[in-house]
């Protein structure tokens, strides 16, 4: 076979940045998608210690009967930034790490579509979060749970800020999430490298693209519902007062959040979802049984999430038509879940198990998903659901979905690209420990709460009395509770001696298949030299051993037609392995003829103008007024920056 | 760099400043429709049904015409329709939720 | 060793996109998709409302707990701004159409009438919300007050904010600084312009015209 190099040829030598930033300014000003997948996981990684935190002093809370560690209102005020803080200040964030720092990477592209929105996002995310938990240096956080259900949020009955926090503090996340989405849709759309269909797209980058979607389609519903929210208690409406005479509908805010809430399960599980698809194919040394059929479900999952709002209502007496019709969306909604787990399962079946820490956290996502997803179906019964609502029950069902899927699933995602990140590895001995430790605490933690609902303990309670059954349960939760946290502590261990002396990663340490893996690690900063010429699925693999390729036709042929926006562009020949240029390859960007954007001070300007914009609500009209000079600015001298990219 | 391309993959020519005006025209004559079927109570209990079919008769001239999706790729349609499939459909399960959807 | 050139353009390239589409324009498109759940969900709240209030005013006339209600709303009023929003959006399509043709002084004719045509709506809209106002109807005396009042309140920030749009890209022009080859600018902008127009139609249908 002859070798046969594919070039770029560079026209003429890229003109040299102008704006650098050095040292933390060049953080603050950063578009390069890595860099601000970094900063995403850092600070969601923050928030979930404190969140974790949080839990901590819920559980200890509820160790024994009858106890008064926490004042009933702080106990309301943790319980719902608890709920409030993990999900939208840890979980979506961290997936959008991942989606960040892998998936231009995964596509063969040299960044996002939009890289100063994606700045945005992420300063959003920032300002959003510090400003939604300071209520607590007021002492007045949210307390009405993550859920926040009308009426007892309306003035009347929560006079204090607390309400406001949450409202302001999730009207300001929700545009960070949707400007993300909006990026990646773009991204995904249209920056793939030559060669890669739809179709060819690694799984990880196919549920980036559907919880995309999502995000664009749910977000609104709660900005809606917030919106009228944050207006019956300041401006005078009556959108949830059902006060004789106005006869508002309390239920209406039930409607629009969980149309909103339902959705958003998904998007915390479809990211976890796709780095599971990612993991387990590499680990059993086997493509992903069925790569169609897991993708297709993803999307019927997305679609049919839509359709199962109100299962969360089953109490509320909705009446037997829409009880039934929504019974039903929710048992469908769980079919193409069950598919997806036993294509997972068909991946290991007869592979070469290598049980590495991703592996083991991939593995361990299948197994409590499916716990908690069998307890999700249960719900969908409604008679059933009726014993089950609001009691300890629910809170295992959802801890297992959202801590042994999602969170298990990250934290696979985090042992396995932090190589790609940091150029070194996680230490396997203090990893395998930290899995067990999680894994088990965490089944100590949750599991009697199965018990606990069905002996009839209900949710948001601050304490108990004795003598009713639940002290064991309890007691041993908390006792997981506290192994988990030891767990959590094990991982930061691990990163810290990682990063000190840990063993330095190659560009492709785990025999990868998808094209991150195709450069070094960490990677430069335009991530390829050359954008790569895509023949298939697991682009990389393919890369590595053309003649055992077990794609669509490319095994005896070098060759392929490149089609690109539609048009015929020509055929190419086989690249060889990008991994085996020349360090010289990997120069600077300049003299490759490759353009950068300057970093760019007006998002992050943009998004504390946006904050204190929000903020002004509580602290007094003088930073709103100051919040909009700043949004105005920044949004201006964005749109007329040159951007030089 | 290479000039603004006004064709899309998919698209071709598009309309000038007198199909423009028709369209306005159209657009105004449809909403004279509506306003004078609204003052007809003969027509009174059909009166939801027509409205309906004249404002989307206008919507789909707006999006179509001045929004050029007649003429566009594709796929701009789908995910401009897809969007607003879902929220009709979402709206019409609210309303039945409720015991107000009429017809 | 024998290179082979890619006749691949995708290196030299490096703005094509993948289906040879605007990266701006199918963003601008997704958005005008999520913007569809933002007022539907609004539009539900309304309808969800309707006819529910035990008190007046009344969007038309009505009779609750035996007290006669003068309907609110001005049919006529109403259909002629609704007029002047649907001709706002020719006008902004004749401009797009003179800035692809390379014609300046067209572009920022039709720019300002768009923009003029927009501010007459708003325009009318306040002063339409005054008069209710006077009238009894305020956010707070009833679920019809509410629900109208926000609704029709952000689609006038829409517009407010798409007449700051059309002003800045008409500055834009005026400082020499809005080439023809740059018309996408000013087609999202008609995008975004057409899509509130398109909501007013289906508020006015929906909120005006249909009877109680």
């Amino acid at each position: 076979m002859a070798t046969t190099v594919v070039h770029g040829v560079p026209t003429t030598a890229a003109p040299p940045q102008t704006r650098v930033y050095r040292g933390i300014w060049s953080w603050v000003t950063t578009v390069d998608h890595k860099r601000i997948g970094v900063l995403y996981g850092v600070t969601a990684f923050a928030f979930f210690l404190i969140g974790g935190v949080e839990a901590l002093l819920i559980r200890t809370q509820l160790a024994v009967p009858g106890n008064r560690l926490i004042h009933p209102e702080t106990y309301n005020q943790l319980f719902t930034m608890h709920g409030t803080t993990m999900i939208f200040l840890v979980v979506m964030p961290l997936s959008v790490a991942f989606f960040n720092i892998v998936v231009p990477l995964q596509i063969g592209a040299r960044d996002v579509a939009f890289p100063r929105l994606n700045a945005l996002s992420y300063w959003i995310f920032v300002t959003g979060g510090i400003f939604l938990n300071a209520g607590w240096l007021l002492g007045a956080s949210p307390n009405a749970g993550w859920f926040s259900y009308a009426n007892l949020t309306e003035r009347a009955y929560n006079p204090g800020p607390n309400q406001d926090f949450w409202t302001l503090g999730l009207l300001v996340l929700g545009t960070a999430s949707m400007a993300g989405a909006f990026n990646f849709i773009v991204t995904i759309v249209n920056m793939r490298a030559p060669g890669m269909s739809l179709m060819r797209m690694p799984v990880f980058t196919w549920m980036t693209f559907v919880t995309s979607f999502l995000i664009i389609f749910a977000f609104p519903i709660i900005t809606v519902a917030l919106i009228q929210l944050l207006f019956d208690r300041h401006f005078g409406t009556n959108f949830f007062n059902a006060a004789a005479g106005i006869d508002g509908d309390t239920l209406l805010w039930q409607h629009l959040f969980w149309l909103f809430g339902h959705p958003e399960v998904y998007i915390l599980i479809l990211p976890a979802m796709g780095i599971v698809s990612e993991i387990l194919p590499v680990f059993a040394r086997k493509p992903l049984f069925g790569y169609a059929v897991v993708v297709y479900s993803g999307i019927a999952i997305a679609f049919v999430s839509f359709g199962v709002w109100a299962h969360h209502m089953f109490t509320t007496g909705l009446g037997p038509v829409a009880n039934a019709v929504f019974l039903t969306t929710t048992m469908a909604v769980a079919v193409p879940t069950g598919v997806k787990i036993f294509n997972w399962i068909a991946t290991l079946w007869g592979g070469s198990l290598r049980f590495s820490v991703p592996m083991m956290y991939a593995i361990a996502f299948v197994s409590m998903f499916t716990i908690g997803g069998l307890s999700g179906v249960s719900h969908a019964v409604v008679p059933s659901d009726f014993q089950q609502q609001d009691s300890y029950y629910i809170v295992a069902h959802f801890h297992y979905v959202l801590f042994g899927g999602a969170i298990m699933g990250l934290f696979g995602g985090i042992y396995y690209w932090w190589p790609k990140v940091t150029g070194r590895l996680l230490d396997e001995k203090i990893g395998a420990l930290q899995f067990w430790v999680m894994l088990i605490g965490f089944n100590l933690a949750f599991g009697p709460m199965h018990f606990l609902g069905m002996n009839g303990m209900p949710r948001r309670i601050f304490t108990y009395p004795e003598g009713m059954g639940w002290d064991l349960w309890n007691m041993v939760a908390t006792i997981g509770a506290y192994l988990m946290g030891f767990g959590v502590l094990l991982l930061i261990h691990n990163a810290a001696v990682s990063l000190r002396r840990g063993q330095p990663a190659s560009g492709d340490p785990w025999d990868g298949r998808t094209l991150e893996w195709a450069i070094p690690s960490p990677p430069p900063v335009y991530n390829f030299a050359t954008i790569p010429v895509v023949h298939g699925r697991d682009a990389w693999w393919l890369m590595k051993h053309p003649h055992r390729s077990e794609r669509e036709g490319t095994t005896d042929t070098d060759r392929v037609d490149v089609q690109l926006g539609g048009r015929h562009l020509g055929v190419v020949e086989t690249p060889d392995d990008p991994s085996r240029e020349s360090p010289a390859a990997y120069e600077d960007a300049h003299h490759l003829g490759i353009h950068l954007p300057d970093g760019s001070w007006f998002p992050v300007i943009t998004a504390f103008g946006l904050t204190f914009f929000a903020a002004g609500l509580i602290f007094g009209w003088w930073l709103t007024g100051l919040g909009a000079l700043m949004m105005i600015f920044g949004i201006y001298a964005w749109c007329y920056e040159p951007i030089n990219g | 760099m290479a000039t603004h391309q006004e064709l899309e993959p998919g698209g071709h020519a598009h309309p000038g400043a007198k199909e423009y005006v028709a369209v306005a025209v159209v657009l105004a004559f449809l909403t004279s429709i509506e306003v004078a079927v609204y003052y007809i109570d003969y027509v009174r209990p059909w009166l939801a049904h027509m409205l309906l079919v004249l404002s989307a008769a206008k919507f789909f001239l707006v999006a179509a015409f001045f929004m050029h999706l007649k003429f566009d790729n594709r796929l701009f349609s789908s995910l401009f329709v897809g969007g607003l499939i879902l929220a009709i459909s979402l709206g019409i399960s609210l309303l039945a939720l409720f015991h107000n959807l009429f017809v | 060793m024998e290179h082979a050139v890619a006749s691949a353009h995708a290196a030299e390239h490096e703005h094509e996109t993948s289906t040879g589409l605007d990266n701006r324009k199918l963003v601008m498109w997704a958005f005008l998709a999520s913007d569809c759940l933002f007022f539907g969900s609004f539009i539900s709240t309304y309808m969800i409302y309707r006819g529910r209030s035990p008190t007046g005013p009344c969007p038309h006339e009505c009779v609750l707990n035996g007290v006669h209600y003068e309907g609110i709303f001005s049919i006529p009023y109403t259909s002629v701004s609704a007029f002047v929003l649907l001709m706002s959006s020719l006008t902004m399509v004749l401009a797009l159409a003179a800035i692809q043709r390379g014609d300046h002084r067209g572009l920022r004719v039709w720019l300002l009438a768009t923009a003029l045509l927009g501010s007459v709506f708003v325009g009318g809209q306040y002063f339409e919300f005054t008069t209710f106002y006077h009238h009894g109807l305020s956010l707070s005396v009833n679920l019809f007050g509410t629900t109208f009042f926000v609704l029709t309140g952000f689609h006038g920030a829409h517009v407010t904010v798409g007449i700051i749009m059309l002003l800045s890209l008409l500055l834009t022009s005026l400082l020499g600084r809005l080439p023809a080859s740059d018309s996408l600018t000013v087609e999202l902008t008609g995008l975004y312009w057409h899509f509130v127009d398109v909501v007013w139609i289906v508020i006015f249908t929906v909120v005006y015209l249909l009877p109680a």
